[in-house]
């Protein structure tokens, strides 16, 4: 096993663990602030890569451009979930509020199966065939490309969460429910900009991710999955931990994939997800629970 | 009881299947029902349970009876594991939710690549002659099958009857309510909870061995798998939890109306692979909204049922 | 007898020192008030006392045994009940499945908890509403079924956390009757950390003031009204004018 071999495959990892790490923040956004534990997150982040496809095959959209569409069309459906089923949720007992989401996941994933079919469909573009090469190290033009729409994206919404009033209002109802309301703020409307917020993640990680993997509706439950251990491995509330995270899950996943075998990638990830959950449930970067 | 007299052999299936769930469903309920513990990966027991069972039938003959107990033993001491680390470590809710999901992840996978259980390619026991009994092998007519579920289902519906009544039943429900007040009132809520979950992975066990025995196939994607788990909790949620008819109906309403819509597709030249799937979806949906605790706390009320 | 001995009990948190070498004694069958301005320690003891957490020095003899550290269904199993500040009913159960839940801690089996809990309800006045949910009572009803269940647990010794909070006058002089009741006719020893006075003064036997996680004073009601010690803590200093 060369060096180059193992170093190509742990910049792939990190790459593609960044696109991973914003659909995470997307959840760690959702579930920090909201309280919301969003099952149907990696339903959305499928869907987002079908509307890619589907806008790639009708109007050969790069990806890239089709972000925008996508991300304003999430946001609408983001905001308008919360604002129409979430909200009234929030006085339920957890497991309701769980299993509601657990319902739309269904509903979405075989939705998808229903007008899409099983069959994997993906996007052809040029430069996915293409790659930089840097000494002997050889990275995906692509992958870079969509690790580098997820920085962006990411410190978007950082600067957003810190430098703007409305993001500052948002963070203050995650810190506390009852004050943010008694100091006025319209807490409802918040949290559906939140989930909207977090909607857009999930549409630009999309279309991000649809240049690196073939889309099929099981993605959906995989990548809910992926989510969570991203957000509690990283740290549940801190946005650099999702990209951590992240970036860490690709890494180990690549590696799995290297050294035992590609299928058993994803045990590595939830075996480390219940060695944190018991011994370090904030995560790396969060706070304790 | 008298169902295998008049009806054919696809109603048959049909409540055989009805039964299942509502058989698995009642042992997930202890758990979550009664002591309020959200498991959202119990596909786990009924994967070890089965494979356990099937196992031993598949590579030294062992039936069914014996194999039972091994089930039983390793879906306990399993059980018990998950509820130490997570009770132990202070994990609820949500967080033991996913904890429970990713054990049956981890274990899914795992048996993926476990060939002396058949690997992906699933291991298959033996469908000896239909017609026969083989009681000591659990081998028989489908008729067989249905009995033999019927009598857990009400085993099960018997035995949550008398946990509710007792101190096990209401200590339960009160950790359930608030486990802070419970321990003021001298209770120990680690222990009661290590019981739920032995008791619930123990039932679910047998529904796993049933379920090697009368599919006779077994593959680590399928039932391992976390749609597996959904399906389980299902009848509860939608019948009501912590209820006892809760799971019996919430099964019954489920199959019936599920396999009504796909029969009423068939007919009208649609077969549509996920139509079922959105449909329970949505089903699952309009009862969390609109009947928070289930079908059956407003049906008992019509009917004249006092709590 | 003494039934509750504290020695020296501290607690710090992150560094605030919360209780700094507080001592009392309870005797057996009084009722003893725990008083003090917000923060001076009250519930930080009484958790102490019931197990929450242990303290970090000090001991808490209950009837002759060491009870420090011990958990909360340990410590109500020794024979020490609790209430809560804020009222935790087990909401989706009846009033009396409530009850049941406390009397099965020393009952023989389920025909047996459950005639003690109706015995329990009707001592309180409950009975009549013993079938109800527990989420459908008024406050001073839940206030009474926490009381019920915590007594269905047979203690020796009941701490109460502030439970004339949010009462009415009235309502509150109906609760000092019944604890008045269960002190003379049960033997009921009772602790009470409150802050409505009225209650204090005219249930309490002996009262400890606290101050900044200090004793500052202990003795009759009488005695504590004129302490000046007690007078500074709450009404600060006497000034000129």
């Amino acid at each position: 096993m060369s060096f180059d071999l193992v170093a190509n495959v742990v910049i792939a990892g990190v790459l593609t663990g960044l696109v991973y790490g914003l659909m995470a923040l997307g959840l760690s956004v959702i579930f920090g602030v909201v309280r919301v534990v969003n099952f149907a997150h990696g339903e959305m982040m499928t869907i987002a890569m079908y509307a890619s496809t589907v806008l790639f095959a009708a109007l050969k959209l790069d990806p890239f451009l089709s972000i925008l569409p996508v991300a304003a069309a999430f946001f609408a459906f983001g905001y308008a979930m919360q604002a129409g089923f979430i909200n009234p949720f929030i006085t339920r007992p957890e497991h309701s509020q769980f299993m509601l989401l657990v319902a739309v996941a269904i509903v979405m994933v075989n939705a998808l199966l229903l007008i899409f079919g099983p069959a994997a469909r993906n996007v052809q573009v040029d430069y996915q065939l293409e790659s930089f090469e840097i000494g002997r190290i050889l990275i995906d033009k692509a992958r870079l490309y969509a690790a580098g729409a997820a920085v962006v994206a990411a410190t978007g919404l950082f600067v957003f969460f810190k430098m703007t009033l409305v993001g500052k209002a948002i963070r203050a109802c995650a810190d506390n429910y009852m004050g943010a309301r008694v100091v006025g703020l319209d807490v409802k409307k918040l949290y559906a900009l939140t989930f909207g917020l977090g909607s857009i993640c999930v549409a630009v990680a999309g279309c991000a991710m649809v240049l690196l993997v073939d889309v099929t509706p099981p993605l959906g439950p995989y990548y809910t999955l992926l989510a969570f251990v991203i957000v509690i491995v990283g740290g549940l509330g801190s946005m650099g931990g999702a990209l951590l995270g992240g970036v860490l899950i690709g890494v180990s996943e690549a590696l799995a994939g290297l050294f035992i075998a590609p299928s058993a990638k994803s045990m590595f990830s939830f075996g480390l997800l219940i060695l944190v959950l018991l011994f370090r449930p904030q995560g790396l970067l969060g706070r304790k629970p | 009881m008298l169902l295998p007299w008049f009806a054919g052999s696809y109603a048959l299936s049909v409540a055989t299947l009805i039964l299942y769930f509502a058989y698995t469903g009642q042992a997930w309920n202890v758990m979550m029902g009664f002591a309020g513990q959200l498991s959202l990966g119990h596909a786990l027991y009924v994967g070890v349970g089965g494979y356990a069972a099937g196992a031993l039938f598949f590579h030294y003959g062992i039936g069914p009876w014996a194999g039972l107990w091994l089930a039983i033993l390793l879906c306990v001491a399993l059980g018990l594991a998950i509820g130490f680390l997570a009770f132990r470590f202070g994990i609820s809710g949500v967080y033991f939710a996913l904890l429970t999901i990713a054990f049956a992840e981890f274990t899914r996978i795992g048996f993926d690549h476990l060939d002396w259980l058949g690997g992906p390619g699933g291991m298959f026991l033996k469908v000896a002659q239909r017609d026969s009994i083989d009681l000591l092998n659990f081998r028989g007519p489908p008729t067989m099958y249905y009995y033999a579920i019927l009598a857990l289902s009400i085993g099960a519906f018997v035995l949550c009857f008398f946990l509710l009544k007792s101190k096990a039943g209401y200590y339960w429900q009160a950790i359930r309510e608030n486990e802070e007040a419970a321990q003021a009132l001298g209770i120990n809520t680690f222990r009661w909870k290590m019981l739920a979950v032995a008791i619930s992975s123990a039932m679910t066990a047998v529904s796993g061995v049933f379920f090697a025995f009368y599919y006779n196939n077994l593959f680590p994607e399928q039932i391992f798998h976390i749609s597996r788990s959904i399906e389980i909790i299902l009848g509860p949620i939608i019948g009501g939890i912590g209820t006892l008819f809760g799971p019996i109906l919430g099964a019954v309403v489920l199959t019936l109306l599920s396999d009504g819509i796909t029969e009423g597709l068939a007919a009208m030249g649609w077969e549509i692979p996920g139509i079922k799937q959105v449909f329970y979806g949505l089903v699952l949906l309009a009862v969390i909204m609109f009947l928070p605790n289930g079908i059956w706390p407003p049906l008992a009320r019509r009917l004249g049922f006092h709590k | 007898m003494n039934l509750l001995i504290v020695e020296n009990l501290s607690k710090s948190f992150r560094g605030l020192k919360a209780v700094s070498d507080a001592s009392f004694t309870i005797p057996d069958g009084s009722i003893n008030a725990l008083i003090g301005p917000n923060g001076a320690g009250k519930t930080t003891i009484f958790n102490m006392v019931a197990g929450v957490f242990p303290p970090d020095i000090g001991k808490i003899r209950f009837m002759a045994k060491e009870i420090q550290g011990l958990r909360p269904d340990q410590v109500c199993a020794a024979g020490i009940g609790r209430t809560f500040q804020i009222v935790k009913p087990f909401a989706g159960l009846s009033v009396l499945d409530n009850v049941i839940v406390g009397s099965f801690l020393r009952s023989k089996n389920a025909a047996d908890s459950r005639r003690y809990a109706l015995e329990i309800l009707e001592k309180l006045q409950l009975g009549p509403k013993r079938d109800l949910p527990a989420s459908s009572l008024t406050l001073p009803d839940r206030k009474r079924l926490e009381v019920a269940r915590a007594l269905a647990t047979r203690p020796r010794l009941l701490l109460l956390d502030e439970v004339m909070a949010g009462l009415r006058p009235t309502e509150c002089d109906q609760m000092v009757e019944m604890f008045r009741d269960l002190n003379k006719t049960d033997g009921l020893t009772i602790l009470l950390i409150e802050h409505v006075m009225r209650a204090v003064m005219a249930l309490a036997q002996h009262i400890g003031v606290l101050h900044h996680g200090e004793v500052i004073a202990r003795g009759t009601p009488e005695e504590i009204v004129r302490d000046p010690a007690v007078l500074e803590c709450y009404l600060g200093e006497e000034t000129e004018v």
